[in-house]
């Protein structure tokens, strides 16, 4: 059988590439560490000395201000030293190979690579490749995965929800396009929640999804009755191609999250969403900045995630 | 092997010696894990105005490289501000020193505090860092390849024991 390539041969956390596939006690472990974490960030001095001495490359083939930004964040607190790349507009324009750039970084003494690439799996690719003390950090790869945001979304959840065991949770929109989404839907199922469902028009919807273990729905009324937890997701213009939806506008009108619409789920529900949000599209204000909003303590709650992945990948824990 | 000292005694002892340099800036922490059980009884027997502060130093270890972070760390939680207080820093039993040093890095990380003493239940040879304990509860001789350690029954009573090191 092949090796997990996330796991070492103790069975240790050595990448985070995606939560498929990383058995229950790792991603319990990993939010009981943010946890202890998040009392770092409380403090008046948000640092520990614990990556003294490392280089983590923020290595980003794809725009994103929140996932790096939180990322530097992190490894600054565990007092890392952080090497912000954006690649987007370097190095590949003038043609060098993913795993070029990655050879000479590694040449500048790396630790950690955190590594965003508009293509799935390019994450595993570079993990492949790197030498045995070095780490990759998969920060989203095409349409796969989004893990350090799937643990932060579950680290959310079992903040305001204590218990995975009895939930329902609706995730609305484009699925087809979330890698938001899939980790999430990974984390969920791992955990063990006994009902998950998509909510989006057919054409936003995975073939297949059902195979993931979800309920998928068509109709928001269907859907969000007796959530508790409902996870809006980005309408991800720049990656439609072709005619999946008649219009934004329409869109709203059928899936875009109301105050009349969020009635549906339980009174107590609690309303996420990765970022950025489109306002007035996939939600409404009065939703976003509403009281079931729990949006903002994401962000706050993905610095403690993304300390507590560093910090065991690199102590192999 | 000798027999080693009641917990509960040592704990009177070292509350009666505290007492006399408790005044209205001293507050009391407790290092996780052992170190937090000794600092609830003492705490309780002096008093003190301030609630009892955690610290877990796993974030503060220097083995961190070789041993990777604790199985199952556990949040500080210093429920005072550390600025300007006489700290009594409690742990179970004092070895190399390495522990105290990290919860004194950690410490700092909260505020300045005006002074720290250092309180153990006991204390062994063994000490690799110029570290001291200004009360302990007991000197105890740990023989060759054992490991002195408090633990604690379901019942919540504490006892100190030799085990095999690791």
């Amino acid at each position: 059988m092949q090796r997990n390539p996330q796991l070492n041969e103790h069975g240790e956390l050595q990448h985070l590439l995606s939560i498929e596939g990383l058995p229950r006690e790792i991603l319990l472990k990993i939010l009981d560490t943010a946890e202890s974490f998040a009392g770092v960030t409380e403090r008046d001095i948000k640092k520990v000395p614990l990556l003294r001495g490392k280089s983590v490359f923020n290595l980003f083939f794809e725009g994103s201000t929140r996932t790096r930004t939180t990322f530097e964040i992190a490894a600054k607190r565990l007092s890392a030293d952080v090497i912000n790349l954006n690649v987007a507009v370097s190095s590949t324009y003038k043609g060098e190979s993913l795993l070029d750039t990655v050879a000479n970084l590694s040449a500048m003494q790396a630790d950690i690579f955190v590594v965003r690439h508009g293509s799935s799996g390019a994450p595993f690719l570079v993990a492949r490749h790197v030498k045995p003390h070095e780490h990759v950090i998969n920060a989203g790869d095409g349409r796969h995965a989004h893990p350090t945001q799937g643990l932060l979304d579950l680290y959310t959840i079992r903040h305001y929800k204590k218990d995975f065991g009895a939930l329902t949770v609706a995730i609305v929109g484009d699925v087809l396009h979330s890698r938001v989404a899939r980790s999430l839907i990974h984390g969920l199922t791992t955990f063990g929640v006994p009902e998950v469902r998509v909510i989006g028009p057919q054409t936003l919807i995975p073939a297949g999804a059902a195979a993931l273990g979800v309920r998928v729905c068509h109709s928001m009324r269907e859907g969000l009755k007796g959530a508790d937890v409902v996870v809006m997701l980005r309408l991800q213009n720049e990656r439609m191609s072709g005619a999946l939806l008649p219009s934004a506008q329409e869109f709203n009108k059928h899936y875009g999250m109301t105050a009349e619409k969020l009635a549906l789920a339980k009174a107590d529900a609690i309303v996420m969403h990765p970022g950025p949000m489109n306002r007035g599209v996939e939600i409404d204000s009065a939703v976003a900045d509403g009281p079931h909003s729990v949006i903002l303590p994401q962000v706050t709650f993905g610095i403690a995630v993304r300390m507590a992945v560093m910090s065991m990948v690199v102590g192999g824990a | 092997m000798a027999s080693l000292p009641d917990v509960e005694q040592l704990c009177e002892r070292l509350a009666r010696e505290l007492a006399a340099r408790v005044g209205p800036t001293t507050a009391m922490i407790g290092i996780h894990t052992g170190g937090a059980w000794v600092a609830g009884r003492l705490h309780a027997a002096l008093g003190l105005k301030e609630p009892l502060g955690l610290l877990d130093i796993a974030f503060y270890r220097d083995d961190y490289a070789k041993q990777g972070l604790a199985k199952d760390p556990k949040r500080s939680k210093i429920p005072f501000a550390v600025e300007g207080k006489d700290l009594l820093l409690v742990d179970d039993v004092l070895h190399t020193g390495r522990t105290v040093r990290a919860a004194i890095n950690e410490l700092f990380d909260y505020g300045r505090p005006a002074s720290i003493a250092l309180v153990v239940l006991a204390e062994r040879d063994g000490r690799q860092l110029p570290i001291c304990a200004q009360h302990a509860g007991a000197k105890i001789k740990v023989p060759a390849g054992m490991r002195l350690r408090l633990k604690r029954d379901d019942q919540g009573g504490l006892r100190l024991e030799f085990v095999h090191a690791a």
